[in-house]
Protein backbone atom coordinates (compact mmCIF):
# COMPACT_ATOMS: atom_id res chain seq x y z
CA UNK A 1 0.00 0.00 0.00
CA UNK A 2 1.51 3.39 -0.92
CA UNK A 3 0.95 6.61 0.97
CA UNK A 4 -2.48 7.73 1.18
CA UNK A 5 -2.41 10.80 -1.66
CA UNK A 6 -3.11 13.90 -0.05
CA UNK A 7 -5.81 15.11 -2.23
CA UNK A 8 -7.85 12.22 -1.13
CA UNK A 9 -7.35 11.38 2.32
CA UNK A 10 -5.83 14.59 4.26
CA UNK A 11 -8.57 16.84 5.88
CA UNK A 12 -7.16 20.86 5.23
CA UNK A 13 -8.55 24.33 4.97
CA UNK A 14 -9.91 23.02 1.20
CA UNK A 15 -11.63 20.41 2.96
CA UNK A 16 -15.49 21.16 3.90
CA UNK A 17 -14.94 20.64 7.18
CA UNK A 18 -11.46 21.17 8.14
CA UNK A 19 -11.71 19.51 12.15
CA UNK A 20 -8.53 20.71 13.43
CA UNK A 21 -10.13 24.36 12.46
CA UNK A 22 -12.70 23.36 15.37
CA UNK A 23 -10.68 23.13 18.29
CA UNK A 24 -8.49 25.78 17.29
CA UNK A 25 -11.30 28.45 17.45
CA UNK A 26 -12.90 27.07 20.35
CA UNK A 27 -12.85 30.33 21.89
CA UNK A 28 -13.99 32.48 19.85
CA UNK A 29 -17.22 29.41 19.06
CA UNK A 30 -17.67 29.89 23.35
CA UNK A 31 -17.91 33.93 22.87
CA UNK A 32 -20.04 33.40 19.53
CA UNK A 33 -22.71 31.04 21.40
CA UNK A 34 -22.98 33.06 24.47
CA UNK A 35 -23.38 37.16 22.02
CA UNK A 36 -25.96 34.31 19.82
CA UNK A 37 -28.12 32.86 23.06
CA UNK A 38 -27.74 36.65 24.53
CA UNK A 39 -29.18 38.27 21.51
CA UNK A 40 -32.10 36.01 21.09
CA UNK A 41 -32.85 35.75 25.05
CA UNK A 42 -32.70 39.71 25.42
CA UNK A 43 -35.13 40.24 22.39
CA UNK A 44 -37.44 37.87 23.21
CA UNK A 45 -37.39 38.77 26.77
CA UNK A 46 -37.96 42.50 25.91
CA UNK A 47 -40.55 41.37 23.25
CA UNK A 48 -42.66 39.73 25.50
CA UNK A 49 -42.69 42.63 27.65
CA UNK A 50 -43.49 44.66 25.25
CA UNK A 51 -46.24 42.10 23.92
CA UNK A 52 -48.06 41.89 27.20
CA UNK A 53 -48.28 45.75 27.14
CA UNK A 54 -50.14 45.81 24.21
CA UNK A 55 -52.15 42.77 24.77
CA UNK A 56 -53.10 44.13 27.88
CA UNK A 57 -54.25 46.87 25.87
CA UNK A 58 -55.64 44.94 23.13
CA UNK A 59 -57.88 43.03 26.01
CA UNK A 60 -58.96 45.54 28.06
CA UNK A 61 -60.09 47.89 24.91
CA UNK A 62 -60.94 46.26 21.66
CA UNK A 63 -61.01 48.53 19.54
CA UNK A 64 -56.96 48.52 19.59
CA UNK A 65 -57.43 44.97 18.18
CA UNK A 66 -57.41 46.17 14.88
CA UNK A 67 -54.35 48.54 15.08
CA UNK A 68 -52.09 46.43 16.94
CA UNK A 69 -52.85 43.52 14.88
CA UNK A 70 -52.45 45.53 11.75
CA UNK A 71 -48.98 47.31 13.05
CA UNK A 72 -47.23 44.56 14.46
CA UNK A 73 -47.81 42.72 11.19
CA UNK A 74 -46.20 45.31 8.69
CA UNK A 75 -43.10 45.13 11.02
CA UNK A 76 -43.21 41.75 10.60
CA UNK A 77 -43.54 42.06 6.60
CA UNK A 78 -40.23 44.43 6.59
CA UNK A 79 -37.41 41.82 4.69
CA UNK A 80 -35.32 41.64 7.77
CA UNK A 81 -32.11 42.42 5.93
CA UNK A 82 -34.18 45.91 4.91
CA UNK A 83 -35.07 46.40 8.19
CA UNK A 84 -32.00 45.61 9.63
CA UNK A 85 -30.24 48.05 6.64
CA UNK A 86 -32.74 50.62 7.64
CA UNK A 87 -31.65 50.81 11.47
CA UNK A 88 -27.63 51.21 10.86
CA UNK A 89 -27.84 55.35 10.26
CA UNK A 90 -29.62 55.10 14.18
CA UNK A 91 -27.83 52.89 16.00
CA UNK A 92 -24.95 52.00 13.76
CA UNK A 93 -23.07 48.69 13.19
CA UNK A 94 -23.71 47.36 17.00
CA UNK A 95 -26.05 44.78 18.43
CA UNK A 96 -28.41 47.66 19.30
CA UNK A 97 -29.69 47.59 15.77
CA UNK A 98 -30.26 44.07 15.84
CA UNK A 99 -31.99 44.20 18.82
CA UNK A 100 -34.48 46.66 17.74
CA UNK A 101 -35.36 44.64 14.92
CA UNK A 102 -35.36 41.58 16.79
CA UNK A 103 -37.98 42.69 19.13
CA UNK A 104 -40.03 44.09 16.63
CA UNK A 105 -40.32 40.84 14.98
CA UNK A 106 -41.37 39.09 18.10
CA UNK A 107 -44.63 41.01 18.79
CA UNK A 108 -46.98 39.74 16.02
CA UNK A 109 -46.65 36.37 17.39
CA UNK A 110 -46.39 36.93 21.64
CA UNK A 111 -49.24 39.65 21.11
CA UNK A 112 -51.44 37.27 19.27
CA UNK A 113 -50.89 34.26 21.15
CA UNK A 114 -50.70 36.24 24.62
CA UNK A 115 -54.21 37.52 23.41
CA UNK A 116 -55.65 34.15 21.67
CA UNK A 117 -54.76 32.36 24.79
CA UNK A 118 -56.38 34.60 27.38
CA UNK A 119 -59.58 34.88 24.60
CA UNK A 120 -59.78 30.82 25.20
CA UNK A 121 -60.37 30.65 28.75
CA UNK A 122 -64.14 29.31 28.99
CA UNK A 123 -66.61 31.79 30.51
CA UNK A 124 -67.72 29.62 32.94
CA UNK A 125 -64.15 29.39 34.48
CA UNK A 126 -63.74 33.06 34.43
CA UNK A 127 -67.45 34.24 36.19
CA UNK A 128 -66.39 30.74 38.88
CA UNK A 129 -63.32 33.29 39.44
CA UNK A 130 -65.45 36.41 40.19
CA UNK A 131 -67.92 34.18 41.68
CA UNK A 132 -65.10 32.99 44.29
CA UNK A 133 -64.69 36.66 45.21
CA UNK A 134 -61.18 37.04 43.39
CA UNK A 135 -60.70 40.51 42.34
CA UNK A 136 -59.37 41.30 39.18
CA UNK A 137 -55.86 40.92 39.43
CA UNK A 138 -55.89 37.61 41.08
CA UNK A 139 -58.56 36.53 38.73
CA UNK A 140 -56.05 37.39 36.07
CA UNK A 141 -52.62 35.67 37.68
CA UNK A 142 -54.77 32.65 39.29
CA UNK A 143 -57.47 31.84 36.97
CA UNK A 144 -56.48 33.50 33.05
CA UNK A 145 -52.61 33.28 33.02
CA UNK A 146 -52.64 29.37 33.79
CA UNK A 147 -54.97 28.48 31.24
CA UNK A 148 -53.58 30.60 28.40
CA UNK A 149 -49.82 29.11 29.29
CA UNK A 150 -49.98 26.56 26.35
CA UNK A 151 -50.35 29.21 24.13
CA UNK A 152 -48.58 31.37 25.38
CA UNK A 153 -45.79 29.54 25.40
CA UNK A 154 -45.93 27.99 21.74
CA UNK A 155 -46.23 31.87 20.82
CA UNK A 156 -42.75 32.05 22.57
CA UNK A 157 -41.28 28.75 21.02
CA UNK A 158 -41.93 30.35 17.44
CA UNK A 159 -40.31 33.59 18.51
CA UNK A 160 -37.40 32.07 20.32
CA UNK A 161 -37.02 30.18 17.29
CA UNK A 162 -37.43 32.75 14.96
CA UNK A 163 -34.95 35.05 16.32
CA UNK A 164 -32.25 32.36 16.45
CA UNK A 165 -32.59 32.36 12.91
CA UNK A 166 -32.31 36.16 12.51
CA UNK A 167 -29.99 36.77 15.00
CA UNK A 168 -27.77 34.80 12.34
CA UNK A 169 -28.89 37.27 9.79
CA UNK A 170 -28.15 39.72 11.74
CA UNK A 171 -24.38 39.58 11.59
CA UNK A 172 -24.40 41.55 8.61
CA UNK A 173 -24.70 44.67 10.78
CA UNK A 174 -21.99 43.66 12.86
CA UNK A 175 -24.06 41.73 16.16
CA UNK A 176 -21.71 38.83 15.78
CA UNK A 177 -23.66 35.33 17.16
CA UNK A 178 -22.79 32.23 14.94
CA UNK A 179 -23.92 34.37 11.76
CA UNK A 180 -20.34 35.94 12.28
CA UNK A 181 -18.43 32.67 11.12
CA UNK A 182 -20.49 32.68 7.88
CA UNK A 183 -20.07 35.85 7.10
CA UNK A 184 -16.08 35.15 7.66
CA UNK A 185 -16.29 31.92 5.14
CA UNK A 186 -17.80 33.90 3.14
CA UNK A 187 -15.62 37.25 2.88
CA UNK A 188 -12.91 34.25 2.39
CA UNK A 189 -14.00 33.65 -0.71
CA UNK A 190 -16.23 30.61 0.21
CA UNK A 191 -14.48 28.47 2.82
CA UNK A 192 -16.51 26.09 3.35
CA UNK A 193 -15.64 25.13 7.69
CA UNK A 194 -16.36 28.06 9.34
CA UNK A 195 -19.88 28.45 7.54
CA UNK A 196 -20.65 24.91 7.97
CA UNK A 197 -20.25 25.05 11.79
CA UNK A 198 -21.82 28.90 12.25
CA UNK A 199 -24.90 27.04 10.25
CA UNK A 200 -24.75 23.97 12.25
CA UNK A 201 -24.29 26.02 15.96
CA UNK A 202 -27.47 28.22 15.30
CA UNK A 203 -29.73 24.62 13.58
CA UNK A 204 -28.54 23.01 17.20
CA UNK A 205 -29.51 26.47 19.10
CA UNK A 206 -32.51 26.67 17.73
CA UNK A 207 -33.83 22.71 18.00
CA UNK A 208 -32.38 22.88 21.74
CA UNK A 209 -34.18 26.14 22.81
CA UNK A 210 -37.26 24.80 21.05
CA UNK A 211 -37.52 21.31 23.10
CA UNK A 212 -36.08 23.47 26.22
CA UNK A 213 -39.58 25.64 26.05
CA UNK A 214 -41.89 22.61 24.98
CA UNK A 215 -40.33 21.12 28.65
CA UNK A 216 -40.95 24.20 30.25
CA UNK A 217 -44.55 24.25 28.86
CA UNK A 218 -45.06 20.75 30.38
CA UNK A 219 -43.94 21.01 33.48
CA UNK A 220 -45.63 24.73 33.60
CA UNK A 221 -49.23 23.03 32.53
CA UNK A 222 -49.25 19.53 34.62
CA UNK A 223 -52.74 19.25 34.04
CA UNK A 224 -52.40 19.17 30.36
CA UNK A 225 -50.82 15.66 30.95
CA UNK A 226 -51.84 14.23 34.40
CA UNK A 227 -55.53 11.86 33.91
CA UNK A 228 -55.35 12.10 29.92
CA UNK A 229 -52.64 12.71 27.04
CA UNK A 230 -53.93 15.27 24.45
CA UNK A 231 -52.18 13.83 21.59
CA UNK A 232 -54.30 12.71 19.44
CA UNK A 233 -53.61 9.14 17.46
CA UNK B 1 -37.22 61.78 -0.42
CA UNK B 2 -35.59 63.10 -3.46
CA UNK B 3 -32.91 60.29 -2.97
CA UNK B 4 -36.06 58.14 -3.65
CA UNK B 5 -37.25 59.95 -6.42
CA UNK B 6 -33.75 60.24 -7.99
CA UNK B 7 -32.92 56.18 -8.00
CA UNK B 8 -36.57 55.49 -9.52
CA UNK B 9 -35.96 57.41 -12.12
CA UNK B 10 -32.50 56.47 -13.01
CA UNK B 11 -33.23 53.91 -15.90
CA UNK B 12 -30.60 51.79 -14.44
CA UNK B 13 -32.77 50.72 -11.49
CA UNK B 14 -35.21 49.12 -13.84
CA UNK B 15 -33.10 47.57 -16.70
CA UNK B 16 -30.29 45.71 -17.41
CA UNK B 17 -28.88 42.94 -14.81
CA UNK B 18 -28.89 44.78 -12.03
CA UNK B 19 -32.53 46.08 -12.29
CA UNK B 20 -35.45 45.89 -10.65
CA UNK B 21 -37.28 44.09 -13.61
CA UNK B 22 -34.32 41.29 -13.95
CA UNK B 23 -34.01 41.07 -10.44
CA UNK B 24 -37.78 40.27 -9.70
CA UNK B 25 -37.70 37.61 -12.37
CA UNK B 26 -34.98 36.15 -10.72
CA UNK B 27 -36.61 36.57 -7.29
CA UNK B 28 -39.77 34.68 -8.66
CA UNK B 29 -37.77 32.36 -10.59
CA UNK B 30 -36.33 31.30 -7.23
CA UNK B 31 -39.16 31.61 -5.18
CA UNK B 32 -41.94 29.59 -7.54
CA UNK B 33 -39.42 26.72 -8.13
CA UNK B 34 -38.71 26.30 -4.34
CA UNK B 35 -42.56 26.26 -3.76
CA UNK B 36 -43.45 24.12 -6.37
CA UNK B 37 -40.66 21.70 -5.33
CA UNK B 38 -41.96 21.42 -1.79
CA UNK B 39 -45.26 21.33 -2.86
CA UNK B 40 -44.42 17.83 -4.95
CA UNK B 41 -42.90 16.65 -1.78
CA UNK B 42 -45.35 17.30 0.60
CA UNK B 43 -48.54 17.21 -0.94
CA UNK B 44 -48.86 13.61 -1.44
CA UNK B 45 -47.17 12.82 1.72
CA UNK B 46 -49.69 14.44 3.61
CA UNK B 47 -52.38 12.92 1.81
CA UNK B 48 -51.06 9.67 2.35
CA UNK B 49 -50.06 9.86 6.25
CA UNK B 50 -53.52 11.81 6.68
CA UNK B 51 -55.21 9.20 4.88
CA UNK B 52 -54.09 6.26 7.22
CA UNK B 53 -55.12 8.68 9.83
CA UNK B 54 -51.89 7.31 12.10
CA UNK B 55 -48.71 8.93 13.15
CA UNK B 56 -49.77 11.50 14.45
CA UNK B 57 -47.26 12.13 16.95
CA UNK B 58 -44.17 11.26 14.42
CA UNK B 59 -45.52 13.79 12.19
CA UNK B 60 -46.13 16.89 15.00
CA UNK B 61 -42.17 15.98 16.03
CA UNK B 62 -40.81 16.20 12.62
CA UNK B 63 -42.60 19.17 11.49
CA UNK B 64 -42.05 21.08 14.29
CA UNK B 65 -38.23 19.73 14.26
CA UNK B 66 -38.18 21.33 10.49
CA UNK B 67 -39.85 24.70 11.76
CA UNK B 68 -37.94 25.18 14.14
CA UNK B 69 -34.12 25.16 11.77
CA UNK B 70 -33.59 28.40 10.40
CA UNK B 71 -33.73 28.81 6.47
CA UNK B 72 -30.48 31.10 6.68
CA UNK B 73 -28.41 28.52 7.92
CA UNK B 74 -29.72 25.73 5.74
CA UNK B 75 -29.00 27.92 2.61
CA UNK B 76 -25.86 28.38 4.39
CA UNK B 77 -24.77 24.96 4.64
CA UNK B 78 -25.53 24.10 1.35
CA UNK B 79 -23.75 26.93 -0.03
CA UNK B 80 -20.26 25.47 -0.11
CA UNK B 81 -21.82 22.50 -1.96
CA UNK B 82 -22.77 23.84 -4.38
CA UNK B 83 -20.19 25.73 -4.91
CA UNK B 84 -18.25 22.74 -4.99
CA UNK B 85 -20.13 21.48 -6.94
CA UNK B 86 -20.07 24.58 -9.63
CA UNK B 87 -23.39 24.32 -10.29
CA UNK B 88 -26.41 26.42 -11.63
CA UNK B 89 -25.97 30.29 -10.54
CA UNK B 90 -24.26 31.47 -7.43
CA UNK B 91 -26.57 30.86 -4.47
CA UNK B 92 -29.59 29.86 -6.29
CA UNK B 93 -29.66 26.21 -5.31
CA UNK B 94 -28.48 26.84 -2.34
CA UNK B 95 -31.61 29.10 -2.04
CA UNK B 96 -33.81 26.77 -3.55
CA UNK B 97 -32.77 24.08 -0.99
CA UNK B 98 -33.42 26.02 1.76
CA UNK B 99 -36.98 27.63 0.77
CA UNK B 100 -38.17 24.31 -0.22
CA UNK B 101 -37.13 22.87 3.80
CA UNK B 102 -39.15 26.32 4.95
CA UNK B 103 -42.52 25.60 2.93
CA UNK B 104 -42.34 21.92 3.94
CA UNK B 105 -43.85 22.13 7.55
CA UNK B 106 -46.94 24.22 6.55
CA UNK B 107 -47.75 22.68 3.60
CA UNK B 108 -47.76 19.26 5.56
CA UNK B 109 -48.91 20.00 8.35
CA UNK B 110 -52.15 21.65 6.53
CA UNK B 111 -52.68 18.77 4.43
CA UNK B 112 -52.37 16.23 6.60
CA UNK B 113 -54.24 18.28 9.27
CA UNK B 114 -57.17 18.21 6.12
CA UNK B 115 -57.29 15.01 5.48
CA UNK B 116 -57.52 13.53 9.16
CA UNK B 117 -60.39 16.40 9.93
CA UNK B 118 -62.67 14.50 7.18
CA UNK B 119 -65.85 12.75 9.25
CA UNK B 120 -65.07 9.34 9.48
CA UNK B 121 -68.83 8.34 8.80
CA UNK B 122 -68.02 10.12 5.66
CA UNK B 123 -65.37 8.08 4.39
CA UNK B 124 -66.81 4.94 5.85
CA UNK B 125 -70.34 5.64 3.62
CA UNK B 126 -67.91 6.12 0.95
CA UNK B 127 -66.24 3.00 1.14
CA UNK B 128 -69.68 1.34 1.69
CA UNK B 129 -70.69 2.78 -1.93
CA UNK B 130 -67.78 0.74 -3.09
CA UNK B 131 -65.55 3.43 -3.85
CA UNK B 132 -62.13 2.00 -3.73
CA UNK B 133 -59.47 3.92 -1.50
CA UNK B 134 -58.05 6.28 -4.34
CA UNK B 135 -61.82 6.85 -5.31
CA UNK B 136 -62.05 7.80 -1.74
CA UNK B 137 -58.87 10.34 -1.56
CA UNK B 138 -59.79 11.75 -5.01
CA UNK B 139 -63.48 12.45 -5.14
CA UNK B 140 -64.33 12.41 -0.78
CA UNK B 141 -61.29 13.03 1.52
CA UNK B 142 -59.24 15.60 -1.60
CA UNK B 143 -62.46 18.04 -1.67
CA UNK B 144 -63.30 18.26 1.79
CA UNK B 145 -59.61 19.33 3.03
CA UNK B 146 -58.65 21.14 -0.24
CA UNK B 147 -59.32 24.58 1.83
CA UNK B 148 -56.81 23.42 4.49
CA UNK B 149 -54.72 22.37 2.28
CA UNK B 150 -54.88 25.40 0.26
CA UNK B 151 -54.56 27.60 3.26
CA UNK B 152 -51.27 25.96 3.48
CA UNK B 153 -49.66 26.75 0.40
CA UNK B 154 -50.58 30.14 0.72
CA UNK B 155 -48.99 30.32 3.92
CA UNK B 156 -45.94 28.78 2.30
CA UNK B 157 -45.81 30.40 -0.49
CA UNK B 158 -46.34 33.62 0.90
CA UNK B 159 -43.25 32.67 3.03
CA UNK B 160 -40.65 31.15 0.90
CA UNK B 161 -41.58 34.85 -1.87
CA UNK B 162 -41.29 36.75 1.73
CA UNK B 163 -37.79 35.34 2.76
CA UNK B 164 -36.33 34.76 -0.52
CA UNK B 165 -34.10 37.67 -0.34
CA UNK B 166 -31.56 35.63 1.69
CA UNK B 167 -30.48 33.75 -1.39
CA UNK B 168 -28.63 37.37 -2.54
CA UNK B 169 -26.13 37.21 0.94
CA UNK B 170 -24.78 34.08 -1.01
CA UNK B 171 -24.64 36.02 -4.25
CA UNK B 172 -27.70 35.07 -5.91
CA UNK B 173 -28.56 38.34 -7.91
CA UNK B 174 -32.24 39.28 -7.15
CA UNK B 175 -34.17 41.53 -4.76
CA UNK B 176 -32.52 40.54 -2.39
CA UNK B 177 -28.61 42.33 -4.03
CA UNK B 178 -30.67 45.46 -3.44
CA UNK B 179 -31.42 44.67 0.33
CA UNK B 180 -27.44 44.10 0.68
CA UNK B 181 -25.95 46.93 -1.64
CA UNK B 182 -27.88 48.98 0.00
CA UNK B 183 -26.63 47.71 3.72
CA UNK B 184 -23.06 48.44 2.19
CA UNK B 185 -23.43 51.61 0.51
CA UNK B 186 -25.70 52.94 3.57
CA UNK B 187 -28.17 53.65 0.37
CA UNK B 188 -31.67 54.32 2.61
CA UNK B 189 -33.37 54.35 -1.13
CA UNK B 190 -32.08 51.03 -2.01
CA UNK B 191 -32.91 49.60 1.04
CA UNK B 192 -36.02 51.30 0.57
CA UNK B 193 -37.08 50.04 -3.08
CA UNK B 194 -35.56 46.65 -2.23
CA UNK B 195 -38.15 46.13 0.65
CA UNK B 196 -41.13 47.57 -0.79
CA UNK B 197 -40.57 45.13 -4.12
CA UNK B 198 -39.95 42.36 -1.84
CA UNK B 199 -43.26 42.82 0.50
CA UNK B 200 -45.08 44.15 -2.72
CA UNK B 201 -44.40 40.50 -4.38
CA UNK B 202 -45.50 38.96 -1.05
CA UNK B 203 -48.69 40.63 -0.72
CA UNK B 204 -49.21 39.97 -4.23
CA UNK B 205 -48.86 36.67 -3.65
CA UNK B 206 -51.05 36.58 -0.73
CA UNK B 207 -53.78 38.02 -2.53
CA UNK B 208 -53.65 36.11 -5.74
CA UNK B 209 -53.37 32.84 -4.00
CA UNK B 210 -57.04 34.25 -1.44
CA UNK B 211 -58.74 34.70 -4.70
CA UNK B 212 -57.65 31.40 -5.93
CA UNK B 213 -58.33 29.67 -2.71
CA UNK B 214 -61.98 31.35 -2.31
CA UNK B 215 -63.00 30.56 -6.38
CA UNK B 216 -61.48 26.90 -5.53
CA UNK B 217 -63.78 26.32 -2.65
CA UNK B 218 -66.98 28.70 -2.92
CA UNK B 219 -68.23 26.98 -0.23
CA UNK B 220 -65.85 28.21 2.56
CA UNK B 221 -68.01 31.32 4.15
CA UNK B 222 -65.27 34.26 3.47
CA UNK B 223 -63.57 34.85 6.87
CA UNK B 224 -60.00 35.95 7.48
CA UNK B 225 -58.93 32.18 7.09
CA UNK B 226 -55.09 33.01 7.79
CA UNK B 227 -55.54 34.69 10.74
CA UNK B 228 -58.53 32.50 12.29
CA UNK B 229 -55.92 29.47 13.10
CA UNK B 230 -55.76 29.83 16.30
CA UNK B 231 -59.26 28.98 16.37
CA UNK B 232 -58.71 25.79 14.25
CA UNK B 233 -56.10 24.64 16.89
CA UNK B 234 -58.48 24.15 18.98
CA UNK B 235 -60.67 22.15 17.11
CA UNK B 236 -57.61 19.75 16.07
CA UNK B 237 -54.24 19.80 18.18
CA UNK B 238 -52.25 18.24 16.17
CA UNK B 239 -48.93 19.15 19.19
CA UNK B 240 -51.45 21.16 21.91
CA UNK B 241 -51.64 23.85 19.20
CA UNK B 242 -48.10 24.51 18.31
CA UNK B 243 -47.92 22.29 14.85
CA UNK B 244 -51.03 24.71 13.54
CA UNK B 245 -49.99 27.99 15.19
CA UNK B 246 -49.19 31.44 14.19
CA UNK B 247 -46.83 30.61 11.22
CA UNK B 248 -43.31 30.81 11.15
CA UNK B 249 -41.16 33.10 10.34
CA UNK B 250 -40.48 35.54 7.78
CA UNK B 251 -36.61 36.19 6.85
Amino acid sequence: MSAPSPVTAANGPDSFVWWAWIPDHASEIADRSVEHLQLTLLSVAIGLLLSAALATLVLRHRVWQGPVTWATGVLYTIPSLALFGLLVPVFGLSQTTALVALVSYTLVVLVRNIVAGVDGVPAAVREAGQAMGYGRARRVLAVELPLAVPTIVAGIRIATVTTVGLVTISSVVGAGGYGAFINDGLDRGGFSTPIVVGAVLSMLLAVTLDLALLGLQWLLTPWTHAARSRVPG
Amino acid sequence: MTELADLLSDPRTWWGARGLVHRAGAHLELALLATAIAMALALPLGIAVGHRRRGGAVVAAVVNVGRSVPTYAVIAILFPITLRARFGDLGFWAGVGGLVLLALPPLFANTYVGMTEVDRSLVESARAMGLRPLQVVRSVELPVALPLVLTGVRTAAVQVMATATLASVFGYNALGSFLLEGLTQQDTAKLVTGAAAVSGLSVLTDAILGVAQRLATPWVPTRRRRFGRSDRAKSAPVVSGSALGPEGNIA
